[in-house]
This record gives structure tokens, sequence and C-alpha cells, in this order.
């Protein structure tokens, strides 16, 4: 067990796979000499040259289509999308190729690919280095969506999407990157795919969250218990298949709940969370189920100030913790 | 500039088999290689290709299919095409290579079953190497390059073949794979089908250059070839096949032709074109131009041509049989089934739900 960050983790995940498996190859914009433009990669190429470790010209659409054609070949593809806000180009290989591959060959066919996308805000990023995606390609059958936000879920999520046999979409929140540090445990590690995980228990209120937020959500849970507020949080870290028996626990458990995310507010996983409440434990209710989120604007300026009103930070969530508490 | 790679004919294994209009030359058509039995079977299959494309047709009038896409004038680009190709070569077809499909060995009724509406996905890939029908426009490019470098990847010698119309030559996606397919060498043969309408937008208006030329920026070679000669498309498939076999990289070929039937049974081109158009393309019909070239060779007689259609006819009568006789599937399996390959918990309740409330109405 070693203390390590996030991209340390994603980069030792990448590397321990592809030394297990030789037919997981990366293949993405930057991702070879240069390591990827947040080193994710740095070395492979390397260790494991450039059939494996390839850079590709820049061309989104083509880096998904060409994992497409390799998974259909055999291959294990984990494509890098350099910044998921230019994952746009790539939907329709995403939508309507990866996704519905198996179901459009009667499960001849199932893709085993990973595309790894780095997103959202914090990083003073600005318009198109900033945003958040994940319900965007939650809505889509066919496709897995994780987020993590420890080093040990993001290794263990990197490995469990490699190894799944449907495609993964693995969004890294860059802000988490550098910043969120963790105990890694030694060996596979592997953490399933769809089970979401209490990082904190309490009995007051929780606390849904996941990337980014679950790291605020923790540090607000901390000054709440300072206030004599117990908060549980629940870590998502992944939006398809969410694991809606957690999130149904956590909710009969504290009866008040409050669920953080970055992305827009509209159709947001939030949405879904709170419905998923609404339908299973309306019962256990003692105050209407609460969101906090980013704004339904399209993303953040590069201005400090502004990126900050614009994300939800602790102080918004314990005012809004607060609010809740006090229900 | 040194950097540039520049195409050179010593490259180009298949312009010398062509004159400069895109004709196969006499030469070349005479050192094919091919028996008698072989050339004539080319025809057959045209010729069963053909009236298996008019019968889904009438079936779609009748009510028995929910849409279909004829390619009635591209049956010398289907048939040369396979023909040309060994049975573990790829192929990527989009949506109207049914034909394709049929020379490659699928039933034509079990094909049909996904115009019918009872599979997504009625034909193992693997099996016949040739991968699921695609309807978003030059999406399948992309997937052909990737199948072909994994292929590389595994030191294996199969080529991969990438067909798509003209109009997919007007989108992303379908540049962003040539230039891949062009920095990687990958071992695929583009085959452009050119049949002058995307529905009913025709070629001046989709690109106001040359396709085949294209190749030269991406680095690779590219020819424009007559598509309604089923040997030229055979040769030239054959050709850019074993070039990329060989590890020199991809190929482009542009196989002019022409679309004589609606883009699919819900278009009307009497709208858009006019019937001397068609009549133009209709003396240049690859089947009667063919059977003329092995009546003029002495490779075919009355007798067989009467056998041909007779043995033609009795497919088609099957495979309308065994098409009407497909069963329904279970609703439950038909539009939950395989959506993944492991399924999560959450989505299996879904479909017990669903089927369920299937059951109480």
């Amino acid at each position: 067990m070693a203390v390590k960050t996030v991209i340390e983790a994603i980069r030792e995940g990448m590397d321990e796979e592809m030394a297990r498996d030789e037919s997981v190859f990366l293949i993405g914009e930057d991702v070879g000499n240069r390591g990827g433009v947040f080193l994710a990669s740095d070395g492979l190429f390397k260790k494991y040259g450039e059939l494996r470790v390839i850079d590709s010209p820049l061309a989104e659409s083509c880096i998904v289509g060409v994992a497409i054609g390799a998974a259909i070949n055999g291959m294990k593809p984990i494509a890098e999308i350099q910044f998921a806000d230019f994952i746009a180009p790539a939907m329709n290989q995403i939508i309507e190729e990866a996704a519905r591959f198996c179901y459009r060959t009667a499960g001849d066919f199932n893709l085993p690919m990973v595309i790894r996308a780095p997103w959202g805000g914090g990083v003073h990023g600005a318009l198109y280095h900033s945003q958040s995606i994940e319900a965007t390609f939650g809505h889509i059958p066919g496709l897995k969506v994780v987020v993590p936000g420890t080093p040990a879920d993001a290794k263990g999520l990197l490995k469990a999407a490699v190894r799944d046999p449907d495609p993964v979409l693995y969004l890294e929140h860059k802000r988490t990157y550098r910043l969120v540090k963790g105990e890694v445990p030694d060996g596979d590690g592997v953490v399933p795919i769809g089970k979401a995980d209490v990082k904190r228990q309490g009995k007051d209120l929780s606390l849904i969250a996941y990337g980014l937020m679950l790291t605020y959500c923790l540090e607000a849970a901390e000054k709440l218990a300072a206030e004599g507020v117990s908060a549980e949080v629940l870590d998502l870290r992944t939006i398809k298949p969410i694991d809606q028996a957690a999130i149904i626990a956590t909710a009969r458990k504290t009866g008040k709940v409050l669920v953080v995310h970055e992305d827009n507010r509209f159709a947001g996983i939030a949405a879904e969370v709170m419905a998923i409440i609404m339908e299973n434990a309306f019962d256990a209710l003692d105050a209407p189920v609460m969101r906090l989120t980013g704004p339904d604007v399209p993303a953040m300026p590069f201005n400090h100030v502004l990126e900050e009103a614009f994300m939800p930070n602790v102080d918004k969530i314990l005012a809004k913790a607060r609010e809740l508490a006090a229900y | 500039m040194a950097d540039v790679v520049r195409v050179v004919a010593a490259d180009d294994p298949v312009r010398p088999l062509f004159s400069p209009a895109g004709e196969l030359t006499a030469d070349a058509r005479g050192t094919l290689g091919l028996s008698p039995d072989e050339l004539r079977d080319l025809y057959h299959k045209m010729v069963w290709i053909r009236r298996t494309d008019q019968e889904a047709l009438n079936l779609q009038r009748q009510g028995e299919l929910g849409l279909w896409g004829p390619y009635q004038g591209q049956e010398a680009i289907h048939v040369g095409t396979v023909a040309a190709l060994r049975p573990t070569d790829w192929i990527f077809p989009s949506y109207r290579e049914f034909g394709m499909g049929m020379c490659r060995g699928i039933d034509p009724a079990e094909m049909l079953t996904l115009f019918r509406g009872l599979s997504h996905g009625p034909w193992d890939p693997r099996r016949y190497h040739f991968a699921p029908l695609v309807i978003p426009v030059a999406s399948q490019v992309p997937h052909a390059v990737g199948m072909a470098m994994g292929s590389r990847f595994k030191h294996g010698d199969d080529v991969v073949l990438s067909t798509f119309g003209d109009g997919a030559t007007s989108k992303g996606d379908w540049h962003e794979a040539m230039n891949f397919a062009g920095v990687f060498r990958a071992p695929v043969v583009f085959l452009c089908q050119n049949n002058r309408w995307a529905i009913s937008v025709p070629l001046a208006k989709q690109t106001a250059g040359s396709i085949a030329e294209r190749a030269q920026g991406y680095g690779f070679p590219g020819i424009r070839i007559d598509g309604n000669d089923v040997l030229a498309v055979l040769a030239a498939v054959r050709a850019a096949a074993a070039r990329a076999r060989q590890g020199d990289g991809p190929y482009l070929i542009e196989a002019m032709t022409y679309r004589m039937g609606p883009h699919t049974t819900s278009d009307d081109p009497t709208r858009y074109r006019s019937e001397t158009d068609l009549e133009r393309w209709n003396v240049k019909d690859p089947i009667p131009r063919y059977r003329e070239w092995l009546q003029g060779q002495g490779l075919i007689d009355e007798a067989s041509l009467a056998a041909i259609n007779r043995e033609v006819e009795t497919a088609v009568e099957a495979t309308r049989n065994r098409l009407k006789s497909a069963p329904v599937p279970a609703a439950g399996e038909a539009i939950f089934g395989r959506v993944y390959q492991h399924p999560p918990d959450s989505f299996l309740e879904e479909r017990q739900e669903f089927e369920s409330s299937l059951e109480s109405n």
C-alpha cells in the first residue's frame, strides 16, 4: 500500500494492464513521446513501443472509430480523448457505433474498449477545457460511464474498464489528478463497475457526489461534524450503471439527501439520483431531496473569481447542507 | 518538403491495368487467369443478386419488409469485389451492400430478417468476415482502418475492404480515416461506389473535384475505374489488395456506376432526376454488358443462360418462403437482448419489469 496521486494511479493502471494483456493498447493525441498532455502515459511509449502507444493524427472521431475496428479484431483499445470538451466530434462513433455494436450484431460482437477523457473544472481551463459530459453519455444505452474520485478507485476502475467486455467511458477529473492523494492497494485492486462506495459514514444527512465533488463533500462533512451534524458521503464512482441500492440505502438511513455535481443542472445526474430516491425511498424522507450543481450555462471562464463562482465548492456545499440539516 | 509522401507510378500496380479513361485494358482482361466456370459464375451471381434485389423491393411494396435500399446497377461492384478478395479479408459495408453479403455466403433470407425487423444482427460477422451494415454515412470507414491496424499488429496478412458511396466522401469520418490509413500504411482498400446520387443530391453538387485523386493528398494511390464492368472491378480490387497485403499500404478505387433505383423505398427519384439520365446508364447496365462479352467469347450459350435463370428463380422463391416463415422473436429478448455483453443488474431488472408489463397487458 503506497500513497499515490490520481494521475499516477491511472498511469500505473494502464501500465499493469498493458503488461498483463498484450492486446491492450493506447491510442490518442500526444500519448506517445510526450506521454500525454497530463503525462498520464508518461514512459509507456518507451516501454511498449509505437505499435502499442499510438500517437494518432488530430482526429477524435477516428481515434474512437479506429479503436472500434481494432476491438472488432480482438484488441482491447484504450482511446484517449485529450479533453472531454473535444469529444463532440467522436459522438457519432461513441453513440451510434460503439454503444450499439453489441445490439446491432445480436451479441456476436461486443467491444471491449475504454475511452478515457479528462473532464471537469477548477483548473482555469475555461470554456473548452472545463466541461462535464457525464450526463450526456450516461443517457446512452450500451455504454458504461465511470467517474473515479480517488487514486485507488482511479486505478481499480481503469482495470475494471479494460477488462469489461463492453465499451466504457472513463472520466478522469483534471483537478483531482495531482490534488487528490491516497493509498492505492498493491496488486490488482479491481474496483467493480456499478458499485458506489460510502466514503464516510453518517446518520443525519447524505451527500452524494463523484469526481472532484467527492473531495469537496468529504471536506464539508468534516466541517459539519464540528458543527454537530453527522454527514454520510456516498461516492457514486459509476454513473452508468448507477448503484441504485446504495443510493436508496443512504437515503433510507439519513432521510435527508443532497446531491452535488458541477455538471449543468438540467437533466443532470442529480435529477436521476433524486428520481431513484423518490421512487424507492419517499416514505423514508425527512426533507425534500436537494441538489447543488453547476449552473445551466456552457462552462466557466478562465478568471479564478468567476470560475469559483461557477463551481460548487466546500462553502456552497456547507451552506446547502446546513439548510438541509435544519429542515 | 522532404516529409511529404509522393505517390509514384512504381507504387501503383492498378493503374497499368487500365486505360486513362478507367477501362480495363484488353491485355489485363486476358490475363486475369479465371476459368470459364469462374467467369460464368460471376454472371450467375450478378443475376442472382439482382433478382433478389427486385424480390426485396416487391416484398417491401407488399408490406413484408419495413424498408429496402435497392442496389440495381451496382451488381458488378458487389460481385467483382468479393471475387477479388480472400474469404478471410474483412469487408466493411455501408447499407447497400446486400449483394456483397450474399456473395460472401450469407443466406439472403437471413439477411432480410433485418429489414423485416426481426433481428438487429442476423448474421455472425466473424463467420463471413462481413461487418454489419452501417446506416450513419461513413461511420464504418474508420472501423476498417482500425481492423486493418489490428491485423498488422497481429502480423497477419489479411486486408480490409472499406466500401462507401460518393456522398460518404463529403464526411469528416471519411477524411479522418483516409488520413489515418495513409499515416499508418494500414492494409485497407477503399472502394468508393460512385453511383452519382446521394438520395437526391447529384455528384456535381457533392464534390467539385475528383474523389480518386484525393488519395494523393493522403500519400497513397487512387484510380477511377469503370464500375459497371465486373472484371474491371475484380482486377482493380485484386491488385490493390495484393499491394496492401505485402505491406505497401492503402489504395483508393473510385468505381463509377449508377444507382438505377430509388435511394430506398421511401424515396421517389422522379422528383429530382430525368428519365434520359437513367436511359443513358441503362445502356451501361453491368449485366447485359457482361453477358454480351461472355457470348462474344463463346463462354456461354442460350441453354446455360436459361439454366442460370431457372436456378435463380428457384433460389429467390426459396428465399421468399424462408423469410416469410421466419418467426417473430419474443419481445423481451428482441428488445432487451444483447445491449451489453455483461448487462448490469439494474438493466436486467428493467427487462423483467418490461416483460411482466407485456404479460399483464
